[in-house]
């Protein structure tokens, strides 16, 4: 059933960044006409913007939970195309492993990166 | 489009495939004239070259009429039968015929379908019931409906020909994957209200080399001599893996047993049970 769990999750990862993308392509994009989450005007991605929203504990977690759903969704399309290559069994539970080590890494390093911006932002927002 | 066809005899080169695994290091392909005329089949084409140019040629045939799947062959470079397809409706000079491909050859145009085989069995391809005894020994029969029967029997017409395999792009860069046939086998059974060996067929086909590996690509049911359609059986299967795996899906009891008319609840717009014959 391991094939199932996989793929459950990787739809439902599918649903969440279509959410969350558009949410994210709404801010970049039509915010800078409408100014959402952009109160000091300009491109959505001015620093103040930036500032503003990460300052907001909100977008923090979002960005993590982001970041989770597109690795999880994107390292296991690239676990399938390599699994198309008839991998004897040990060395595709190795790519597995890899990918999962690869995954927490870099979900480490973007939590990090986010948590980061968040701390610095809330002094700046205040100031 | 197809060309037309005339009465008239015409020359049809046919390429096939030749490979003695005991002469040959790998197949190459010889070239035969054949006379052939309208109506005539790839499978009389290939018996005009044994009976009168090259008796050593190999291939697989039984009925000749599209049932017992054995004649699966690439014709011009599509899978399908040599026994239900027309010379003239797939050649109009030229035809390649070779074995099957993603299988192993064994000798000329016959190849190997034991993979196929093998996987076929491993989805437990028949009714599995708790009651092992009233398997192999029926003391009656079982109820099922116009519409549960309607919900695997296109499945049910697969002749195991392979032609769905062959033509598969997934399994054609990963032989571990299991493939169309047996994986629509194991939808068949599991759409079967008699059946309850579904979560035994689940735990394979759900497996890391099973369904999720189908890429959707649809050639399986394109190539299908008898009009299968393996793709959907896949999505379907895939539809109830997930819903099984997250607790959504309606599990319903295997069908009972018919004791005879008059005994248990009879079913609003059905016709009345059948004589009980075992």
């Amino acid at each position: 059933m391991n094939g199932t769990k996989y793929w459950t999750w990787h739809m439902g990862a599918s649903v969440i960044l279509l959410f969350l993308l558009g949410f994210h392509m709404l801010i970049m994009h039509i915010g800078s006409i409408v100014h959402w989450f952009s109160p000091f005007g300009g491109e959505a991605i001015s620093v103040k913007n930036s500032l503003f929203r990460d300052s907001s504990l909100y977008f923090t977690v979002s960005y993590v939970f982001l970041l989770a759903v597109g690795l999880y969704h994107g390292l296991y399309g690239l676990r399938t195309l390599l699994f198309e290559l008839t991998l004897k069994p040990a060395f595709e539970r190795v790519v597995t492993v890899f990918l999962w080590v690869l995954g927490f890494g870099l979900l480490g390093l973007g939590t990090w990166a986010a948590v980061a911006a968040h701390r610095v932002a809330l002094p700046g927002v205040r100031g | 489009m197809m060309p037309e066809i005339n009465n008239k005899m015409s020359q049809i080169q046919f390429r096939l495939t030749r490979y003695n695994p005991e002469t040959d290091l790998v197949p190459y392909l010889k070239t035969y004239q054949v006379p052939v005329h309208a109506g005539m089949t790839v499978l009389d084409g290939l018996h005009y070259i044994k009976d009168n140019l090259d008796s050593t040629l190999a291939w697989r045939y039984s009925c000749r009429m599209g049932i017992c799947g054995s004649c699966g062959m690439l014709l011009n470079g599509r899978p399908g039968l040599a026994c239900n397809t027309q010379i003239l409706e797939i050649a109009e000079a030229n035809l390649a015929v070779t074995p099957l491909p993603n299988f192993g050859i064994i000798r000329d145009l016959v190849p190997d379908l034991w993979t196929m085989l093998d996987k076929h069995r491993s989805m437990k391809p028949y009714i599995v019931r708790a009651d092992e005894s009233e398997i192999n020994d029926p003391s009656g029969e079982y109820f099922q409906s116009p519409e549960q029967l309607e919900s695997y029997l296109q499945f049910s017409y697969c002749i195991k020909c392979g032609c769905c395999m062959g033509a598969c792009p997934t399994l054609a860069t990963d032989l571990h994957y299991l493939g169309p046939m047996p994986l629509t086998a194991a939808q068949r059974y599991n759409s079967d209200t008699r059946d309850d060996g579904r979560k035994q067929r689940n735990a394979i086909a759900g497996a890391e080399e099973g369904v999720f590996r189908c890429h959707y690509a649809g050639e399986c049911s394109r190539v299908c001599p008898k009009g299968v359609d393996p793709a959907k059986a896949l999505q379907l299967l895939k539809r109830h893996l997930v819903l099984d795996y997250l607790r959504l899906s309606h599990h319903a009891e295997p069908c009972k047993k018919l004791q005879g008319p008059g005994y248990g609840k009879r079913m609003k717009g059905i016709a009345p049970p059948p004589e009980r014959t075992v």
